[in-house]
């Protein structure tokens, strides 16, 4: 029991040492992660603008669409710690955007086959 | 590799005690009851097992209220996506502009370009302050700070430019709509074709939508950034007490889990309202 105890908290160590010894759950990004991951944003920003200038038609919004989600992922994985947080903090930090869905895609199936019917009156 | 292991309470006391014996301090019996014993120990609340468990609970509980927020923003997106569906079926039924199209195109999108750069890289120093905070950097803890402050208020100073341009303009809905002035003097640029004066060719009821959904949402986005100000100067004041060293340095985490989540919504709204690409309206000067 004491030698998985201690095995369990050598295996929380993170990129450096942890100060102290402790595991106390300390989250230690090394800042070139952090400027790689700004590097990254810098070239979505720049694929942000440079698509909006192509006409592509139907495809503009959807390619917007996935660069925007692209930042977003980054930004919540590398700068809000989600990747080297445990998994209930991975799964509350997905649950806001679940629920986002659930109400566009019940809303737009509403509205969205509103002519399906004829309606009383119209 | 770095996964954090879901601890059973106890056992990380004994992982604690081991520690203790490796380092010399000394067997500790139980982390709840070392208060003082060790710099990190003495910011753990009586009422968390140990540190590991203290710092999840108090993510999970910013990541609780954040979903809120994403539910809050996600209602005025939905708002957005309705309507410029919906207009832009009515534009292309009636031969018009896509309304969504022309009210983007009186946005200023040099701007905008900026300011969503200048934002992204408050979330870079923003980051960085929390690592210092960690690391028990204060003057480099609070210099990020500062400079995330700087950057959050020169997003606040262009988004009143253009928010002041847009007065003048005539396209405030409520406070000054006017935009028939404005529409005769726009060339809609297309890759093929030029017009110029789209006030017959554009629903303005619709358009006024687009400027009531472009100010509630870019509001709503500005009152998160003069909130996030405050507490990050707040933040600043404390650092500079000391506050957040010897182990307390999650509150700067969490702050800064703030300040990403009002960067994303922003990340989202600058290519939904200023890059709407348009097209013209079948029949028109081909």
């Amino acid at each position: 029991m004491a030698h998985s105890a201690k095995h369990q908290v050598e295996k929380v160590s993170h990129h450096e040492p942890e100060h102290g010894g402790h595991d106390d759950g300390h989250v230690h990004v090394p800042p070139l992660t952090y400027y790689k991951v700004f590097f990254a944003l810098m070239v979505l920003l720049v694929a942000t603008y440079g698509f909006a200038l192509v006409d592509l038609g139907i495809l503009n919004v959807p390619i917007a669409l996935a660069i925007a989600v692209s930042k977003a992922v980054l930004i919540i994985l590398f700068f809000m710690h989600v990747k080297y947080n445990t998994a209930m903090v991975k799964i509350f930090s997905i649950t806001g955007f679940v629920f986002v869905a659930i109400m566009f895609a019940l809303t737009f199936a509403d509205y969205m086959t509103r002519t399906w019917l004829p309606n009383p009156g119209h | 590799m770095s996964e954090q292991v879901v601890r059973v309470p106890g056992e990380s006391s004994q992982a604690v005690a081991l520690e203790h014996a490796a380092h010399g301090h000394g067997a500790s019996p139980h982390g709840a009851s070392a208060h003082g014993h060790d710099e990190h120990h003495g910011a753990l609340h009586h009422h968390f097992e140990d540190m590991a468990q203290q710092r999840e609970s108090i993510s999970l509980g910013m990541w609780g209220f954040l979903a809120t927020e994403v539910m809050m923003f996600g209602g005025l997106f939905f708002v957005y996506t309705l309507y410029r569906w919906a207009s832009a079926v009515k534009a292309h039924e009636a031969g018009m502009y896509d309304p969504f199209f022309v009210g983007s195109q009186l946005l200023n999108h040099p701007l905008g370009l900026a300011n969503t750069f200048v934002l992204l890289f408050s979330s870079l120093t923003m980051a960085m302050a929390v690592h210092y905070a960690v690391d028990q950097n204060r003057k480099m803890l609070k210099r990020m700070l500062a400079l995330t402050w700087i950057l959050g208020l020169t997003f606040l100073v262009v988004k009143g430019i253009e928010w002041r341009a847009d007065y003048y303009e005539g396209i405030v809905p409520y406070y000054n709509w006017n935009p028939i002035h404005i529409l005769s003097q726009m060339h809609i640029n297309h890759p093929n074709h030029f017009a110029a004066g789209v006030e017959h060719l554009v629903n303005t009821a619709h358009l006024q939508m687009y400027f009531v959904i472009y100010f509630c949402m870019t509001g709503l986005h500005a009152i998160h950034m003069i909130i996030g100000l405050g507490v990050v100067g707040w933040v600043y004041w404390l650092a500079g007490k000391g506050h957040f060293e010897g182990g307390n340095d999650q509150p700067v985490e969490i702050l800064g889990l703030y300040w990403h989540f009002v960067d994303i919504v922003w990340v989202f709204l600058f290519p939904l309202l200023y890059l709407i690409a348009g097209h013209m309206p079948k029949g028109i000067g081909h």
